[in-house]
């Protein structure tokens, strides 16, 4: 146990290393919630909020924390460490120690994730909060709804590095990770609310969403920040999402053991 | 029962392949073609505890692909192998860490940091404790002469350096195997010295158990008693290099320098002659013909102005035998 969390711990200082890059990112995030804020203002003053699935001071929490929380829940993220040791063969040394392959690099994916998070999302936070009305982001909606919003962002963090771990695992078998990604990805984060809010989808499409694991990503834990989801229906949905976060790492762990054992090194 | 037992190994690689040209990508993008390559045909030998063995080949002969078998990367089709009474692939985790793996080609150290982070990470993945480890490293760090240079990130370091620290990585948990793939590649002259002295030494003092590929025959005479070649996936030769040399090393090269010229002779025991810028090659068969007598023979011909005789080069050895079996 002892290893993964000192892996852990050096992803995590490596990633403190990157300054320009967390500096980057939060001024993308910022940018990127401004303009989403105003495509919506615009939605909901034309409307009104009574005929829509979501309140403004409900979608403004949503839009505030996916920005600031980017980094931990955000599909894209990759290892390009592991994927270009999978391409090139250097594949070899990882194989020939005494260490679990999955536990090894879901540790060290959790920690990449993390690491960028904690640089990231305070800044975009307090600026979100002092700003004035409407752009401003509200306080949880209440504390257990607060305490419900972190476990079920903890669980989702878990269950976006296992979803990337099993994708890695995939690219064992192709050796590269363009195709798989692009297709999967696109729709993870569709399915997951990170486009826009499940809510407003169709009722067909949203049946499908709410069957899918991805919802438990973004939907939940930032819907049940502001009360969208009430704490009745919070703590079932939960529950689900810890059954598919075993469902998700027992298939990339069955799967990583198989890539092992089927894996050829990359060239000499 | 042997320390390492290897029992008719095979491996076949499926490989797509498609010729070049947009007309051929279009087609296989409906239809692939493969091809199966035997990377390792019924591999089957034993090495006993502390032997160096080198394992020698052409490019593409099979063997990186027996050590990657060796130490439990690669799973074989067919064959068993058991190391230390354990099957590598299946016995992964226990099984390797009591290995050291050198790809020479590749690197297992971290690129941005200092070789001893490196070293600290694995000190936790080998679970080594701290009295251990140390001891270890610091015999490591003496023995190689990289006290300074595990102090510098990987990515500044040079090929030479880069080496060394690469195989005191490997040795960090003290294995008694140490599979070594083309440990020298790449090198210059010093830094090939004090790889092989090392290896010799450790060799010597902890009995670990060497194996080693490498294309630089120089090696394989510094260090191994016994070779193993491999050509087209099969094992050609198992046995010492003394009697490779014997049954192979009988033709020598032998350049004279002379004003006169000399016609085509015909004596038995010379193989070949041939007119060079500076004078005549001839290559003789020493079982019939001894140095001595040759240059008797020529000499009483001509008058010889200066001559040169190749050493009992292993590499001449080594293409004679590669020849020999046309791989």
């Amino acid at each position: 146990m002892k290893v993964y969390l000192n892996l852990f711990k050096l992803k995590f200082m490596n990633q403190l290393q990157y300054r320009m890059a967390a500096i980057a990112g939060i001024s993308t995030q910022f940018f990127f919630g401004i303009v989403y804020i105003m495509v919506y203002l615009a939605f909901y003053t034309s409307n009104g909020d009574t005929s829509l699935p979501m309140k403004w001071n409900e979608l403004i929490c949503y839009l505030w924390l996916m920005q600031s929380l980017f980094a931990l829940v955000n599909p894209w993220v990759k290892d390009n460490e592991l994927l270009s040791m999978i391409k090139d063969g250097n594949i070899a040394y990882e194989l020939c120690r005494p260490i679990n392959f999955y536990k090894k690099w879901y540790a060290t994916m959790y920690g990449n994730r993390l690491a960028a998070t904690l640089l990231r999302f305070l800044p975009i936070i307090i600026i979100a909060v002092i700003l004035p009305e409407p752009y401003k982001l509200l306080p949880p909606n209440s504390i257990t709804s607060f305490i419900l919003f972190l476990i079920s962002l903890t669980i989702s963090s878990l269950l976006i590095t296992a979803i990337s771990m099993l994708y890695h695992s995939i690219t064992m078998f192709t050796l590269d990770e363009k195709g798989i990604m692009s297709l999967l990805m696109v729709f993870i984060e569709i399915f997951s609310g990170g486009v826009i809010p499940l809510v407003f989808f169709p009722n067909f499409l949203k049946i499908i969403a709410y069957i899918l694991p991805f919802r438990y990503i973004i939907d939940l834990p930032f819907r049940v920040y502001s009360g969208n989801i009430p704490i009745s229906t919070a703590i079932p949905n939960i529950g689900i999402s810890i059954i598919w976060l075993i469902i998700i790492i027992f298939i990339g762990y069955k799967l990583s053991i198989r890539a092992c054992n089927k894996a050829i090194v990359q060239g000499g | 029962m042997s320390f390492i037992n290897v029992n008719h190994i095979n491996k076949t690689f499926k490989v797509a392949k498609r010729r070049s040209g947009l007309k051929a990508a279009l087609k296989s993008f409906f239809k692939r073609e493969y091809q199966y390559i035997e990377a390792v045909k019924d591999i089957s030998f034993q090495i006993e505890k502390g032997e160096i063995v080198g394992y020698i080949g052409p490019n593409g002969a099979g063997k990186s692909t027996t050590i990657k078998i060796l130490s439990g990367i690669l799973v074989p089709d067919s064959g068993t192998c058991t190391i230390n009474g354990m099957t590598p692939w299946k016995d992964r985790k226990k099984y390797v860490s009591n290995i050291g793996v050198v790809f020479g080609q590749r690197s297992q150290l971290w690129w941005d940091i200092p070789a001893e982070d490196t070293f600290d990470l694995l000190k936790d993945i080998y679970n080594l404790n701290d009295e251990e480890y140390l001891k270890t490293k610091n015999n490591l760090i003496k023995m190689l002469d990289i006290e300074e240079v595990i102090k510098i990130p990987v990515r500044q370091l040079s090929l030479g350096q880069r080496m060394r620290c690469e195989i005191a990585a490997s040795l960090i948990h003290n294995p008694s195997i140490l599979f070594l793939d083309e440990p020298t590649i790449g090198l210059d002259a010093i830094s090939k010295k004090v790889v092989r002295d090392f290896i010799k030494k450790i060799n010597k003092e902890l009995k670990t158990t060497v194996i080693l590929t490498t294309h630089d025959m120089s090696d394989i005479e510094a260090l191994a008693k016994r070779i193993i070649l491999i050509g087209k996936g099969r094992i050609l030769y198992d046995g010492t290099l003394k009697n490779l040399k014997e049954k192979y090393g009988n033709t020598r090269h032998i350049l004279v320098n002379t004003n006169n010229t000399i016609k085509n002779i015909t004596k038995k025991g010379i193989i070949k002659q041939e007119k060079v810028d500076s004078g005549y090659l001839f290559e003789i068969d020493t079982n019939i013909i001894s140095i001595s007598s040759f240059l008797k023979y020529l000499s009483d011909i001509v008058s010889i102005e200066d001559v040169d005789i190749d050493t009992e080069n292993i590499d001449n050895i080594i293409i004679k035998l590669y020849k020999d079996f046309e791989i």
